[in-house]
């Protein structure tokens, strides 16, 4: 099916169900429940698991199967956001050309640093990326004001151009739009106490994000992607095989900034305005978590990975302290006050120590990431099928190549 | 004139005369083996011929062209292959795909982007990869990932992933180092057979008196740096300088 093996195929359906069910399956507790602050299936969190899911996955393109770990990536994410911003500002509200120069831009501006880069590997590739991520940063917040709106970065205004769109009637606002439908625009469904909001910006991040996964199956599984591949297991015997790495490494560098960009063009598209500090280099850092705590050079574990760390971000971090002590309040008081003060600085702003604690464990007990962990629980219960099935599960582990 | 001329090469490392004036001449369709004692220069020789180590001076020619300053990719893609002292496969690919990347290799270059399509061609290539595996006696661990493998069989795979680039000119460096002589024994009738099956030059750098006159048809010993003797396997045995150089007076 569409060129896939069963398996893959599968995988694609299982994506595309998550993304297309998200607005039930992210809000799972009524409204107004204790539990209610548990629920993620708000269209701007959504359109963040969709969005951070495509920078994700095509971060794993280049680090995943090349094994070249970029520092950089935020960059191509922020180059595309003010390609987008810039679309809509001059030409259209439109998303569609803004979000397809975003592709472009980025994907040019990733050609040159990846150029340079790629002459070195290792740790020296990922200082030289970083580098550049930096210099990007630095020259969107302070010279290059005139182009990036500096500190305060850019927005949507009344006096744009916008020389495609007709002029709005007053009191109207520029809005993101789709041929006429308005990325904020939402529909909601009641059902008994529960609340469900289908989000018209949020399904085409879905849409991007089926397409973004899609292709990268496609490329994991051609000879392109088994080249990547071969880069990483032995670059030696790669160059006494006839064959150039460093093209294929650059051609994998500029997918994945190509991908970056998609995504820094949805956000423009999601929210209107752009700022230097998505090009900061912990943005560039939590892609490289994103990607290893979900699975490096796994097809769906970039996409969890990125989903676990955005739904800490935004969940875990809005807990404070009325709600735990709210939470224990049928404790005893003392137990309570210690429950509370224990718990407390891993919630909230402290949300980064359990991101910390969360990324350890996996690292040190999953090296292959979620997806690794997901697996041995898949073994677990398939030994108990029969004998030889374990003995065969034994042998495949001795071989964890994979 | 033959398939590989090599003439007046020097190298130096700081004070080291790694090569001292190297005249040598591969004839086409021969097994040609370079021996020394330790430091005579051989690996020094073998990463000149592949474009890891330029010389100072002299000219590297093969079938008529230079490789002198070309990249290994290149040199590899005129025709010559190298199998490394420890096998160099892709430990993390299957077997089956470690024989794949060769194939590619030689249809579509140094670089051609196969992302997407291409699925008819695809197919002919597994098809070859599968044919060259069974001749390798390989075929039976086609989907395990070759790291798996032992010592023997990766080396298998390795001179089968050279060969399946059609080389002109196939170079062993200690093809059979490091292993238990019922490996080393396979790995000789592998190359006997590749010898008797192909029109291939062959260049062995060995240790190992067994192989290097099992397979020789000519041999060359450095010494130093530089060439001693070169003549047929039966004369260099008797050879009274290879004697005392080399294989001491017990051999």
């Amino acid at each position: 099916m569409l060129g896939l093996t069963k398996k893959d195929f599968a995988l694609l359906l299982v994506v595309t169900a998550l993304a297309l069910f998200a607005p039930f399956i992210l809000n799972p507790f009524p409204e107004g429940s204790g539990m209610a602050q548990f629920n993620a299936g708000y269209p701007d969190l959504m359109q963040r698991f969709a969005i951070f899911g495509i920078f994700a996955i095509g971060f794993n393109i280049l680090f995943g199967l090349t094994g070249y770990l970029s520092f950089g990536h935020a960059a191509f994410l922020g180059v595309g956001s003010y390609a987008a911003i810039w679309m809509m500002k001059l030409l259209t509200d439109n998303i569609l050309p803004a979000m397809l120069l975003s592709v472009v831009i980025a994907g040019l501006f990733s050609l040159v640093v990846g150029y340079i880069s790629l002459r070195r590997s290792g740790i020296y590739f990922a200082i030289l990326t970083l580098a550049f991520a930096q210099m990007s940063y630095a020259l969107a917040y302070s010279v290059l004001t005139p182009i990036t709106g500096g500190e305060t970065g850019l927005q949507l205004k009344l006096n744009d151009p916008r020389i495609l769109d007709a002029a709005l009637a007053p009191g109207e606002r520029a809005n993101a739009n789709l041929f006429g439908l308005d990325m904020t625009a939402s529909h909601e469904l009641y059902f008994g106490a529960w609340q469900f909001t289908f989000n018209a910006g949020y399904y085409i991040a879905a849409a991007c994000l089926i397409l973004a996964f899609y292709l990268s199956i496609r490329i994991f599984r051609s000879p392109f992607g088994m080249m990547l591949r071969a880069i990483k297991s032995n670059n030696t015997r790669m160059t006494y095989t006839g064959l150039n790495a460093r093209p294929y490494a650059l051609a994998a560098f500029v997918i994945s900034g190509m991908y970056a960009g998609l995504a820094g063009g949805l956000m423009v598209a999601m929210d209107t305005q752009v700022g230097p500090e998505r090009m900061f280099w912990t943005a560039s850092g939590e892609v490289v978590l994103m990607t290893i705590l979900g699975g490096a050079g796994t097809l769906i574990g970039p996409v969890l990975g990125s989903g676990v760390i955005k739904y800490m971000e935004n969940i875990i971090s809005k807990i404070n302290g009325s709600i735990l002590h709210e939470w224990f309040s049928w404790m005893p008081d003392g137990l309570e006050d210690a429950l509370v003060t224990l718990i407390y600085p891993f919630v909230g702003k402290g949300w980064h120590l359990t991101l910390g604690i969360v990324f350890m464990l996996v690292v040190i007990f999953l090296p292959g990431g979620l997806v690794e962990g997901g697996q041995r629980i898949g073994r677990m219960f398939r030994r108990n099928g029969g004998a030889s099935r374990a003995a065969k599960d034994i042998a495949e582990q001795r071989n964890p190549a994979e | 004139m033959g398939i590989l001329e090599i003439k007046n090469v020097n190298k130096r490392f700081g004070g080291l005369q790694a090569l001292g004036d190297v005249n040598l001449s591969v004839a086409e369709n021969t097994v040609h083996a370079i021996i020394g004692p330790n430091g005579a220069g051989k690996s020094t020789l073998l990463n000149v011929l592949v474009g890891k180590l330029i010389p100072d001076t002299g000219s590297v020619m093969f079938d008529g062209q230079s490789v002198l300053g070309r990249k290994p990719y290149e040199i590899n893609q005129m025709g010559i292959s190298r199998v490394f002292q420890t096998p160099e496969i892709f430990g993390d690919l299957t077997v089956l795909e470690n024989m794949m990347i060769p194939i590619f290799a030689k249809r579509d270059g140094a670089f051609r982007m196969r992302a997407i399509g291409a699925a008819a061609s695809e197919r002919e290539v597994i098809e070859q990869a599968e044919l060259m595996l069974e001749s390798l006696n390989l075929a039976d661990a086609r989907h395990d990932h070759s790291a798996a493998m032992s010592r023997g069989n990766k080396r298998r795979l390795e001179i089968g992933m050279c060969l399946a680039q059609e080389p002109r000119l196939l170079l062993l460096d200690e093809p059979t180092a490091g292993m238990a002589r019922a490996d080393t024994n396979n790995t000789i009738d592998l190359l006997k057979q590749i010898k008797d099956e192909r029109d291939i030059t062959i260049a062995i750098i060995e240790h190992d008196m067994h192989v290097v006159f099992s397979l020789a048809e000519r041999i060359t010993v450095l010494a130093q740096g530089s060439p001693l003797v070169e003549d047929t396997p039966d004369k260099i045995k008797g050879h009274p300088k290879v004697r005392e150089a080399y294989l001491g007076e017990s051999a």
